[in-house]
C-alpha cells in the first residue's frame, strides 16, 4: 500500500487537482458558467439538430454552454490535441469532447491525451446496460473509463424493395446478387469507418471460425485468414457501383444514390437512419433494412474528454447527460435520431421505460429482437492491415 | 507627416505578414518530412517517410493527375479567355459576357463543384431533362462521368471557375494595354478583329495577367474541395491523398504526409518551370507568326466557338447555382423527373439560423481581412511610387509564395506556430491566416492597374500646388476605383471560400458557411448542402455587384472614369 501512494503521489494526474469525477456535486458546480465545444462529427443534420437539443438542456439544468464544433473527420480533433500537446497548451486546448471510436480512441489512449478514468463515476452510469452491451470495450480496446458510450450501432443493410424483394441471408448470397444485378450495390471507401466496417462484415460472415480476429493479427496468421476476404472481393469489384472505380466518401452519401436508383442495396452502421432519412426526404418510403442470418457487427459510439480540456467538469456533466433516460429516448427516435440505447431497460424505473416504450421505431427499423445478437467488433490491428492492404488492391488500381 | 513615416515600412510589414507564417509552416513541414515529429515519437533525420511514400502504389497516377488537371484546366481557361477577348472585347455581346461571368467569379469553388456535380452525373439535372423520353433512361446508367480516372471533371470544374477569374484579371489589363487604339491600327492595315488582337494586344496583356496565371496554375494541381467533389477517389489527386495522411489517427502516417507535401511542392514548382519554357516557345512562335504577316481572315469561326465555350461555362455554374437553389426546397425528388415533386421550406427552417450566424461569422472575418488588405496592399504601391521602394522581381514572387505553395504544405505547421505565440484560437487567428491567402489575391488584383496609372496625372496635380496625399486620396484612388472594388470583391469572395485555414487555425471554433457546408458535405444531405452553398454564393457575390455597381453611380457625370 505505501509503494501504491508512493506511485499515485508521483503520477501526475494533474486533471484530477481540479476536478474529480467521484464528487459530482463539486462537478455540478464547477460546470456551471463552463463552455463545452464537442467535437463530433457533422455530417448528419438529423445528429446536428439532436447535439443543438442537448446544448438547450444542459444549458438550462446545469448553466453549461455547448459548441458543437462540426467535423468531416474525428481525426481532425487527434490532430489537434496533438499539435496543442506539441505546442505545449496543456490547460485549454480547443477540444472538450470528442464523439470518438476504434482507432482514434486506441492512438488518443495510447498517446496519454486523454482525460480519465471518469466515465464509470458518471451518476447515469448505473442505468448502461453493461452485460449486454459492448460498452467497456472500443474494437476489443478496453476503454477503463477514458470513454463514456452513448449510442448502440449494429450494421444493417438498406435495400430498395421497389427493386429486391427480400432481404439477403449472407454475403456470399450479396455477392451472387451483385452478379445477376450489376452496378447496384457499393460501400464507402476504405479507410472510411463504414467503408472499413463492411470489409469486416464481410470476413465475419465468411470465416468459419471468426473468433481468430478477437486477438491482434499476426505476420502469421494475417495472410491465411483474410485470403477469403480478397477472393471475395475479387469476385465483388467488377459488379459494383461504376465498376469500383468510384466510391462514395461516407455512409450517409449512399442514401441520395438510392433515392435516385443508382444502387438499390447499401449498408450502414445505424439501424434507425433509414427511417430517419425517410422521414427527411432522402430516402423513398420503399426502403427496408436487413441483418444477415449468422447477425452482424455492433459497437458502441462514445465521448472522451482530451487531458488540456479547460472545460472537464462541464464535458462530464454532458457526457453525463446524453446518457440520461431522457437523452437515449430522444436519440432512439427514429424522427429525430434513430440511434440505438446503451441503457438497460431493466434498470430504469417504470416512468422512463415508459418513454422508450413509447417510441414508434419507424418502417424501416427492425425491433431489437429482429436485429438478433451483435457480433463483436475485430481487434483494430486487423482492420489497419486490411485497410493498407485493400487501398493497395482495389484504391489506386486504375 | 505621418504618411511619411509610416509608409516606407508597409512593404516590409507587408511580406512579414505573409512570408513569416508561410516560412514557419514549411518549416514545420520540413522536419517530420525528413522524419522529426518527437509527438510521434520520431526524431529524425532519415528518409523513412520519402521511401514510404515511394512505395505506396498510387503516387505515380496521383501526381499525374495533379499535373494533368492543372495543365489542362490552365490552358483551357487561358485559350477560352484569349479567344473571346480577342474576337469579341469592345463588342455588346462581349459586355453582355463580362457582366454575366465577372459576378460568377464569386461563386466558392465549392458551391460551384457541387452544382456541377449536381448537373452532370448520370443521376444530375442535364439527365432528368432528357429522361426518359429521349434516353430512355427509367433509372440512372452506371457511368462514371464524375470522379473519372482521368479527372475530365475535376479539369472542367476548375475552367468553369477559372474562365471568369482569367477574364476579370484580362479586363483589368486591358485598360492599360491601349487595346482599342492597337486593334484599330490593326484593322486599318488589314488585319481582321481577332489576328489584330492576338498581334498586337496579346503579348502586352500576357505580360500583365502572368502571375494571375502562374497562380492558377499552382491553385488548380493543388486544389482540394473540388478535387474531393469531382476528382477520382482511386487514387485521388496528390493534394487530396495528403489531406487523407494528415488526418489519419496513426500519426506516422503525418511524416508520409509531410514528404508528400514536399513532392507536391516540387511538382508545382516544376510545372511553373515547364509552363514558363513554354511561354518562351510560343513567343519564338509567335514572333514568327507576327512578322509573317498574315491577316487572318477566316477566324470568325474560331471566335464563333470561344463565344460559345466562354457562354456554357458561364451557364454551367448558372445553372449549378439554380439547382442547389432547387433542391434546398426540395421536398421527395426522384429520378428522372425533372423537378422535385413537391417543394417544402422545411430544409430552409431547419437550417435557418445555423445559416445566419456562419453569415455574419464569414462576413466579419471577409471584411476585416479584405479591409487590412487593401490597406496595406494601396500603402505598398504608394510606397513603390514615392520613394520607389520596389519589391523587384524576388519580392513580387515572396508575394505570391502562399499562392504557389500547396496549402497543405504549411498550414498544420502554422497551427502550431500560432499556439506557440500564445494565439488563443478563435476569429482574430483565422483573419490573420486568411490575410496569407487574401492579400496576394488583393495586390495581384490591384498591382497592374495601379501601376499601370499615368503619372503625368500627378505631375500636372503637383504643379498646381497638390501634396503627394492629396495626389492619392483626390486623383489617383478615384479613378482606380474600379479596381479597387474589383480588388477587395476578390479579397472578400477569396476569404468566404478558405476551408482549410479556417477549420485547422480557428480549431474548429469558428464556423463559416464554408466550413459548415464542407462539414455538411461528406454527408452526401443535398437540400442542406443546397442550403448552405446558396448563402456560401450570396456572401461572395454581393461585393461583387458593388464592385460593378459602385462605380457606375459614383461616376455617372465623368464618362471619362467610367472604365469600358
Amino acid at each position: 500500500m505505501k509503494y501504491l501512494a508512493v506511485l499515485a503521489a508521483l503520477t501526475p494526474f494533474a486533471a484530477y487537482a481540479d476536478v474529480d469525477p467521484a464528487d459530482w456535486d463539486a462537478v455540478i458546480a464547477e460546470a456551471d458558467g463552463q463552455t463545452v465545444y464537442w467535437n463530433a462529427w457533422g455530417g448528419s443534420t438529423n445528429t446536428n439538430d439532436f447535439i443543438a437539443w442537448v446544448g438547450e438542456r444542459v444549458s438550462e439544468d446545469y448553466g453549461v454552454t455547448l459548441e458543437h464544433v462540426k467535423l468531416t473527420d474525428t481525426a481532425d480533433a487527434v490532430t489537434r490535441v496533438l499539435s496543442e500537446k506539441q505546442a505545449g497548451e496543456n490547460d485549454d486546448g480547443a477540444v472538450d469532447m470528442i464523439w470518438i471510436n476504434g482507432a482514434n480512441f486506441a492512438a488518443m489512449k495510447d498517446a496519454d491525451l486523454l482525460f480519465g478514468p471518469y466515465a464509470e463515476q458518471l451518476p447515469n452510469w448505473a442505468f448502461v446496460d453493461v452485460d449486454g452491451k459492448t460498452v467497456q470495450t472500443d474494437f476489443t480496446v478496453p476503454t477503463d473509463g477514458y470513454e463514456s458510450p452513448w449510442a448502440m450501432a449494429q450494421v444493417v443493410f438498406d435495400y430498395d424493395t421497389a427493386d429486391i424483394d427480400a432481404p439477403l441471408a449472407s454475403m456470399n448470397d450479396i455477392l451472387e446478387w451483385t452478379k445477376a444485378n450489376p452496378g447496384r450495390f457499393t460501400y464507402p471507401q476504405p479507410p472510411d469507418f463504414l467503408g472499413t466496417t463492411f470489409l469486416k462484415q464481410v470476413l465475419v460472415d465468411i470465416l468459419p471460425d471468426p473468433s481468430v480476429l478477437q486477438v491482434a493479427a499476426t505476420d502469421e496468421t494475417y495472410d491465411d485468414v483474410t485470403a477469403p476476404l480478397w477472393a471475395y472481393l475479387d469476385e465483388l469489384t467488377p459488379n459494383l457501383w461504376r465498376e469500383g472505380r468510384a466510391y462514395p466518401p461516407t455512409g450517409t452519401a449512399m442514401f441520395p444514390m438510392i433515392a435516385d436508383g443508382e444502387i438499390d442495396l447499401s449498408i450502414s452502421f445505424s439501424p434507425g437512419a433509414a427511417s430517419a432519412a425517410i422521414a427527411n426526404f432522402e430516402l423513398p418510403d420503399t426502403v427496408r433494412t436487413f441483418v444477415l442470418e449468422k447477425g452482424t457487427i455492433g459497437n458502441a459510439s462514445f465521448v472522451a474528454i482530451p487531458y488540456n480540456s479547460g472545460s472537464k467538469a462541464a464535458s462530464m456533466v454532458v457526457a453525463n447527460f446524453i446518457m440520461s433516460p431522457e437523452a437515449q429516448a430522444r436519440a432512439q427516435n427514429p424522427d429525430l435520431l434513430g440511434y440505438g440505447t446503451v441503457l438497460n431497460m431493466d434498470a430504469l424505473d417504470a416512468d422512463d421505460r415508459a418513454l422508450f416504450d413509447a417510441i414508434e421505431l419507424g418502417v424501416a427499423t427492425l425491433s431489437p429482437a429482429e436485429l438478433g445478437t451483435a457480433v463483436a467488433e475485430p481487434h483494430p490491428s486487423w482492420m489497419t492491415r486490411i485497410a493498407d492492404d485493400w487501398a493497395g488492391r482495389y484504391g489506386v488500381a486504375q | 507627416m505621418k504618411s511619411r513615416r509610416f509608409l516606407p515600412i508597409l512593404p516590409a510589414l507587408t511580406l512579414l505578414a505573409m512570408l513569416g507564417p508561410v516560412l514557419a509552416g514549411l518549416y514545420g513541414t520540413v522536419l517530420p518530412a525528413f522524419g522529426h515529429l518527437p509527438a510521434a515519437g520520431e526524431t529524425g533525420p532519415n528518409l523513412n517517410a520519402f521511401r514510404a511514400l515511394f512505395d505506396w502504389p498510387g503516387l505515380a497516377d496521383a501526381a499525374r493527375l495533379s499535373v494533368t488537371t492543372g495543365l489542362l484546366a490552365t490552358a483551357i481557361s487561358l485559350l477560352i479567355v484569349m479567344l473571346i477577348t480577342a474576337g469579341w472585347s469592345g463588342t455588346p455581346a462581349f459586355r453582355a459576357l463580362e457582366r454575366l461571368l465577372s459576378p460568377l467569379l464569386s461563386v466558392p469553388h465549392a458551391a460551384a463543384a457541387f452544382g456541377l456535380a449536381f448537373l452532370i452525373a448520370p443521376s444530375g439535372w442535364i439527365a432528368r431533362l432528357f429522361s426518359p423520353w429521349l434516353t430512355g433512361w427509367d433509372r440512372p446508367p452506371d457511368l462514371l462521368i464524375v470522379q473519372d480516372e482521368w479527372g475530365l471533371a475535376l479539369t472542367l470544374g476548375m475552367i468553369t471557375k477559372e474562365v471568369p477569374f482569367l477574364l476579370l484579371m484580362t479586363l483589368a489589363a486591358l485598360g492599360q494595354a491601349d487595346a482599342a487604339r492597337s486593334v484599330t491600327i490593326a484593322q486599318a492595315l488589314g488585319y481582321s478583329r481577332m489576328t489584330g488582337w492576338l498581334k498586337t494586344v496579346f503579348p502586352r496583356v500576357y505580360a500583365q495577367i502572368k502571375l494571375p496565371i502562374y497562380v492558377v496554375l499552382a491553385y488548380a494541381m493543388s486544389v482540394v474541395d473540388v478535387a474531393v467533389i469531382l476528382g477520382p477517389n482511386t487514387p485521388p489527386t496528390l493534394s487530396v491523398q495528403i489531406v487523407k495522411w494528415m488526418s489519419d489517427p496513426d500519426l506516422a502516417m503525418r511524416l508520409q504526409a509531410a514528404a508528400a507535401a514536399l513532392v507536391q511542392l516540387g511538382l508545382v514548382i516544376g510545372v511553373l518551370a515547364f509552363w514558363w519554357c513554354g511561354e518562351k516557345v510560343v513567343a519564338a512562335l509567335g514572333r514568327r507568326w507576327i512578322a509573317a504577316g498574315g491577316r487572318g481572315r477566316a477566324d470568325r469561326v474560331i471566335s464563333g466557338i470561344a463565344m460559345v465555350l466562354g457562354t456554357t461555362s458561364a451557364l454551367m455554374i448558372l445553372l449549378g447555382i439554380t439547382i442547389l437553389a432547387t433542391w434546398s426546397f426540395a421536398a421527395q425528388w426522384s429520378f428522372p423527373n425533372a423537378l422535385p415533386d413537391t417543394f417544402t421550406l422545411r430544409s430552409w427552417m431547419r437550417h435557418g439560423p445555423g445559416t445566419t450566424d456562419a453569415l455574419i461569422e464569414t462576413a466579419i472575418i471577409a471584411i476585416t481581412t479584405t479591409f487590412i488588405a487593401i490597406t496595406l496592399t494601396i500603402g505598398c504601391l504608394e510606397a513603390e511610387c514615392r520613394y520607389n521602394l520596389k519589391f523587384g522581381k524576388i519580392g513580387t514572387w515572396l508575394l505570391y509564395l502562399p499562392l504557389l505553395i500547396p496549402q497543405i504544405a504549411f498550414l498544420p505547421g502554422l497551427q502550431t506556430l500560432f499556439l506557440n505565440v500564445g494565439a488563443s484560437v478563435g476569429r482574430w487567428p483565422v483573419i490573420a491566416a486568411h490575410l496569407i491567402f487574401v492579400l496576394p489575391y488583393v495586390f495581384l488584383s490591384l498591382a497592374d492597374p495601379f501601376r499601370a496609372w499615368d503619372p503625368r496625372m500627378g505631375t500636372i496635380a503637383a504643379a498646381l500646388g497638390s501634396s503627394p496625399d492629396r495626389i492619392l486620396w483626390r486623383i489617383r484612388l478615384p479613378m482606380l476605383l474600379r479596381p479597387i472594388l474589383t480588388a477587395m470583391a476578390v479579397g472578400i469572395a477569396v476569404s468566404v471560400g478558405q476551408y482549410l485555414a479556417t477549420l485547422l487555425i480557428g480549431g474548429g471554433r469558428v464556423a463559416t458557411l464554408t466550413t459548415e457546408a464542407l462539414a455538411l458535405a461528406s454527408g452526401g444531405d443535398r437540400r442542406a448542402i443546397g442550403a448552405y452553398g446558396l448563402m456560401q454564393t450570396g456572401a461572395a457575390l454581393v461585393p461583387f455587384a458593388l464592385a460593378l455597381l459602385i462605380p457606375t453611380l459614383v461616376w455617372r457625370n465623368r464618362k471619362g472614369l467610367r472604365h469600358g
